[in-house]
């Protein structure tokens, strides 16, 4: 037999059909980075002289084992969290030297004196569900995310960012050097006027 | 100008492109294979809460990771269904966190040993009282930065 070469199949198109499955591999498949909410601990050991602090600098919020929360001993929903954090750090009721010139509170004498000396204490009991732990942790961080956002937009309106974002991009390490210098400056100095002063209490044992 | 015409019937060679799916396919299964890297296989119900004020956690090599939940139904018979801690691949108590953070710290590049972070990757449906004790067993161990891991999105989808 006289031998005849078959016919072939044109796999000229294979080519890009394949390439087309790749770029879309490549486009849609992320290596995953993880994100959460960063905290530190306290350190072990024991503090021998704990500082006195007044009654009206802290914020106590307790989330107990039916995952009710309570603020200053009172019941709250999730949705009113934010907005009460945010009137007692931003309350600055302080007078003379513990006066706040940057704060846009109700200067209530009975809240916090200024975003320095306020504490928000939150204590938890261990049959506390976790997730709504982190919706409480979500919504303080959150109160200070939103104060510090105002001062970075009033201080530094030439960034054009929050400081959420101005945050981010310091952190990112594709941002150049000369860049994050600026950055740091800026957001230590907010970091300053409003410091994440957020105590966790021990959970006390369910009896 | 003659010498670059046909000859006869010869045509023009072909390159056969016939390898180039191949070459092509080769890539496409090492994209597919390399990105969906999983480190550790989850003896847990893992479903993360939900939160939007989170802070991205890059450089992998700094991060340490402690699982807790109940765990998945087909270890359930074997394990109950209270909620347990997994380090690397095996489910563990309480008390070996603060070994196996130390060992994992060692096993890290020494200029890396002190800004490691623990990252928590807690079920939404976990008490806090495991939680609690785990932060003191890492408080014990010194390794205080920690990153409770989240998804993102807003908190009223934890309800």
């Amino acid at each position: 037999m006289a031998r005849r070469s078959a016919p072939e199949v044109n796999a000229g198109s294979m080519a890009d059909i394949a390439f087309l499955l790749l770029i879309f591999f490549l486009v849609t498949t992320t290596i995953e980075t993880d994100s959460g909410i960063n905290r530190k601990l306290p350190p072990m050991e024991e503090i021998i002289d704990p500082p006195i602090i007044k009654e009206r600098n802290i914020f106590t919020v307790v989330v107990n084992k039916n995952n009710q929360i309570l603020v200053e001993e009172e019941l709250m929903d999730l949705r009113d969290l934010r907005k009460e954090a945010v009137a007692f750090l931003d309350n600055g009721g302080g007078l003379a030297e513990e006066a706040c010139d940057y704060c846009q509170g109700e200067r209530d004498r009975s809240s916090s004196d200024n975003p320095d000396k306020a504490i928000i204490s939150l204590k938890n009991d261990r049959e506390t569900d976790y997730k709504v732990y982190i919706s409480v942790q979500n919504e303080l961080v959150a109160a200070y995310n939103q104060l510090r956002n105002r001062e970075f937009t009033r201080l530094y309106p030439e960034e054009n960012m929050s400081y959420v974002e101005a945050d981010k991009k310091y952190s990112d390490p594709r941002t150049d050097k000369s860049v994050k210098e600026k950055l740091k400056e800026k957001i230590s100095v907010i970091k300053l006027m409003f410091p994440m002063k957020l105590s966790e209490a021990e959970p006390n044992k369910t009896s | 100008m003659s010498k670059f015409k046909k000859k006869g019937s010869g045509e023009l060679p072909k390159i056969s492109t016939a390898s180039l799916p191949d070459i092509v396919f080769m890539l496409l299964f090492f994209f597919m294979v390399a990105t969906v890297l999983r480190d550790n296989t989850l003896l847990i119900q893992n479903t993360l809460p939900a939160a939007d004020q989170v802070q991205k956690l890059d450089k992998k090599d700094r991060v340490i990771y402690i699982y807790a939940g109940k765990p998945s139904s087909r270890y359930q018979d074997k394990y109950g269904d209270q909620p347990r801690i997994q380090l690397n691949d095996k489910f563990a108590t309480v008390a070996d966190v603060g070994a196996y953070v130390l060992a994992e710290r060692a096993a890290k590049r020494e200029e890396l040993q002190n800004v490691l972070t623990t990252a928590l990757k807690v079920d939404g449906e976990t008490k806090m009282g495991l939680i609690s004790d785990i932060k003191q067993e890492l408080r014990k161990v010194n390794a205080l930065k920690i990153n409770y891991t989240t998804r993102i999105g807003d908190y009223s989808q934890n309800q």
